[in-house]
């Protein structure tokens, strides 16, 4: 317990940690300020305007429609029609009906709470996820490039019970961190409905749907942080995890895109690891083959889709965490210290 | 006397598909007694290193027996490990914390009082720079703080693997008589250096190494008596009489080697005989003194690694015990 505890003094007392931290916190209240100026509340003022707008541009559309089939009546009538400008018959250049033209294309951007702030849980748990990862690859890349490790270890022989400590209280610090940062996050985008946007219509149920959400952001970001971690004490440097993801990113999801893209495979995101953080965190993912064609009854046609589920997700994140993190305990068990 | 550190038998082998295979400890043995400051001694790349290394469970061994404090390592490592302070090659600490807070982190893993913490930085001398990050410090600082390190559990057996590096002048006797006063308290100290001068002064006993094997072991005193020449100087009043002295003891099977105003002389029992021999002729000694050698050309010899004019000696050129024209091994006190 007294190991576990002076590695969460530890990681509090790294600059690196306390800065990466800011940074993340910093990057998430932008993204909330800026969703808050960049949306307004829909009032009866609003809504005249735009329906005043709208009307405006219907109006254009008569006259330009008009002018037109005037134009085309006259280029007939002097024999210079030009068949690429104007139809056969100049009587079908008719304006839109007035309803094709809607008033709620002219309203400003409303924050409206049940239908927008899913989509901001992403970018939360991506931030959270990244912030997570450099800070956990640092915590223990820097103790072994330092010969922290190796100190610790004269003084706590176990090698498996200080890594593992180590990792809880990464875990606890980013648990600490993600789940204010969530609170702030769900109560700033509430105030940012109330004053910019609606919160009609938001009942338990879509209450449930955004805590479950905003709870698997919170286990991608401490999955991440793991792996992070995982992969630096692998190669004994945060040089090591950091490459390692770049490398991973540049050639193994950009790469293999544009390999697969190529290779004309079918539903090739399916290959590709972001693909199924999204399907985690949205609960699943339909991608569409527009290259093949199911027919409807109506004689429309539609792609063919496949569905990524975040069960499946959740295996394969699961397995990758086992995977990566077993490597890094065998090697902390096995390898010699120098 | 009881043993606080005992190996026998270690081996460590490095294997590796380009290099081949290379026995960085070889059959290495090693004993040392409580109360006592010993010193590790053997030149670059003979294994010092991955002796404590091996020793503190940092590297797996491939055979052979340890033990610390009488208990077998590495299994029993959790149990001594707060009874045994160790720095092991140069001194490597987190940047950017300062000492204070380094040790108050050892400290807290340790179960170590915190008030501990001021009494070794004072201890070390770094008691006024305890604040300051640990980047800002010399080498010879972050030398110190390593022993200080060392020192927060108040150790039976203190492993220091260079502790003089980097220190000025004053530091190397503020650290030898820290060394002292410590093994005049009970502790025992092992230290790995190639300071010979100071290892003579400081240490009761030396184990030397080379290519992974014991080569000298034994006490000080004893280790260089047992590598003494028995050369013999001899100066006359007049430098004139030298050559009739040579004579004198030439016929009485004394190897002489001439030099300008003394001879040297070996194959002698007593020196008794050299004045007994001279005084027949009626040449008279103004001075007869027996050449005392020192830990630095024992361990020269020993380990073969004495500077050849012409010659640039490679990292793994030293001798080994048994080794084809190299020399025996050493017998010391302690058997085996």
């Amino acid at each position: 317990m007294s190991l576990y505890r002076t590695e969460l003094r530890r990681l509090a007392k790294r600059r690196f940690s306390r800065w990466m931290t800011v940074l993340g916190l910093l990057v998430l209240a932008t993204v909330m300020i800026g969703v808050f100026f960049s949306n307004q509340k829909i009032d009866a003022s609003a809504l005249a305007k735009a329906e005043r707008q709208a009307e405006q541009q219907y109006q254009e559309q008569v006259r330009w429609s008009e002018q037109e089939r005037l134009a085309c009546e006259r280029a007939k009538t002097d024999g210079t029609v030009d068949p690429n400008r104007f139809p056969a018959d100049c009587s079908v250049i008719t304006p839109p009906p007035r309803e094709a033209i809607e008033s709620r294309w002219f309203l400003p951007s409303t924050f409206d709470f049940r239908e927008n702030f899913g989509f901001t849980l992403l970018p939360f748990a991506a931030i959270l996820a990244l912030v997570g990862f450099v800070v956990g690859a640092s915590f223990v890349g820097a103790e072994w490039s330092t010969g922290g490790m190796m100190n610790l270890l004269l003084w706590r022989p176990k090698r498996l019970t200080v890594l593992l400590a180590k990792l809880s209280a990464l875990l606890t610090g980013v648990l600490a961190v993600a789940l204010p940062a969530a609170v702030l996050w769900f109560g700033g985008f509430w105030l940012v409905a109330v004053y910019r946007g609606s919160t009609e219509k938001v009942t338990s149920g879509v209450w449930q749907s955004f805590a479950l959400t905003g709870l698997r952001g919170i286990v991608l970001a401490l999955l991440m942080a793991t792996v992070g971690f995982a992969l630096a004490s692998l190669g004994r440097h945060t040089a090591m995890a950091l490459g390692g993801a770049i490398a991973v990113m540049v050639v193994g999801q950009f790469g293999l895109a544009i390999l697969l893209d190529m290779a004309g495979v079918r539903f090739a995101e399916a290959w590709l690891l972001p693909t199924y953080a999204v399907a985690w965190m949205q609960k699943k993912v339909t991608l569409e083959d527009w290259e093949a064609c199911n027919a409807t009854f109506t004689g429309e046609c539609r792609p063919a889709t496949f569905d990524v589920t975040w069960q499946q997700s959740s295996v394969l994140l699961g397995v990758g965490l086992v995977v990566i993190l077993g490597a890094a305990l065998w090697a902390m068990r096995r390898r010699d210290i120098s | 006397m009881p043993a606080v550190l005992e190996i026998e038998g270690l081996r460590k082998t490095y294997k590796s598909r380009r290099r081949g295979t290379r026995n960085a400890l070889d059959g290495f043995d090693m004993r040392v007694e409580a109360g006592q400051v010993h010193g590790f001694l053997g030149p670059n790349g003979s294994g010092k290193t991955t002796t404590l290394r091996t020793l503190l469970g940092l590297i797996r061994p491939n055979g052979g027996r340890m033990a610390l404090l009488g208990h077998e390592v590495p299994a029993a490592l959790p149990t001594v490990a707060g009874q045994v302070g160790a720095i092991v090659e140069s001194p490597q600490f987190f940047p950017h914390f300062s000492a204070r807070d380094t040790l108050s982190l050892l400290a807290g893993a340790g179960d170590v009082p915190a008030t501990r913490i001021d009494e070794v930085l004072e201890l070390v001398g770094l008691r006024d720079r305890a604040g300051e990050r640990v980047k800002t410090y010399s080498l010879g600082m972050k030398q110190r703080l390593a022993v200080a390190s060392a020192l927060l559990k108040n150790p039976k057996l203190l492993i220091l693997d260079e502790p003089a590096n980097g220190l000025d002048p004053g530091g190397i006797r503020e650290m030898r008589t820290l060394m002292r006063n410590l093994a005049e308290s009970g502790m025992t100290v092992v230290l790995s250096s190639h300071i010979l001068g100071e290892i003579q002064l400081i240490c009761d006993s030396v184990t030397i190494i080379s290519l992974g094997r014991r080569v000298a072991f034994g006490p000080v005193e004893q280790v260089l008596a047992q590598h003494s020449s028995g050369a013999v100087r001899v100066r006359l009043e007049a430098v004139t009489d030298l050559p009739v002295a040579t004579e004198a003891l030439t016929g009485a099977e004394i190897r002489v080697t001439g030099h300008p105003d003394h001879l040297m002389l070996t194959g002698v029992d007593k020196p008794a005989t050299v004045t007994r021999l001279l005084a027949e002729r009626g040449l008279y000694v103004s001075e007869l003194a027996p050449v005392a050698v020192d830990l630095e050309s024992v361990f020269l010899e020993l380990t073969a690694t004495a500077p050849v004019p012409g010659q640039h000696r490679q990292v793994d050129q030293s001798a080994t015990v048994g080794g084809a024209g190299q020399p025996g091994a050493t017998g010391g006190g302690w058997g085996a």
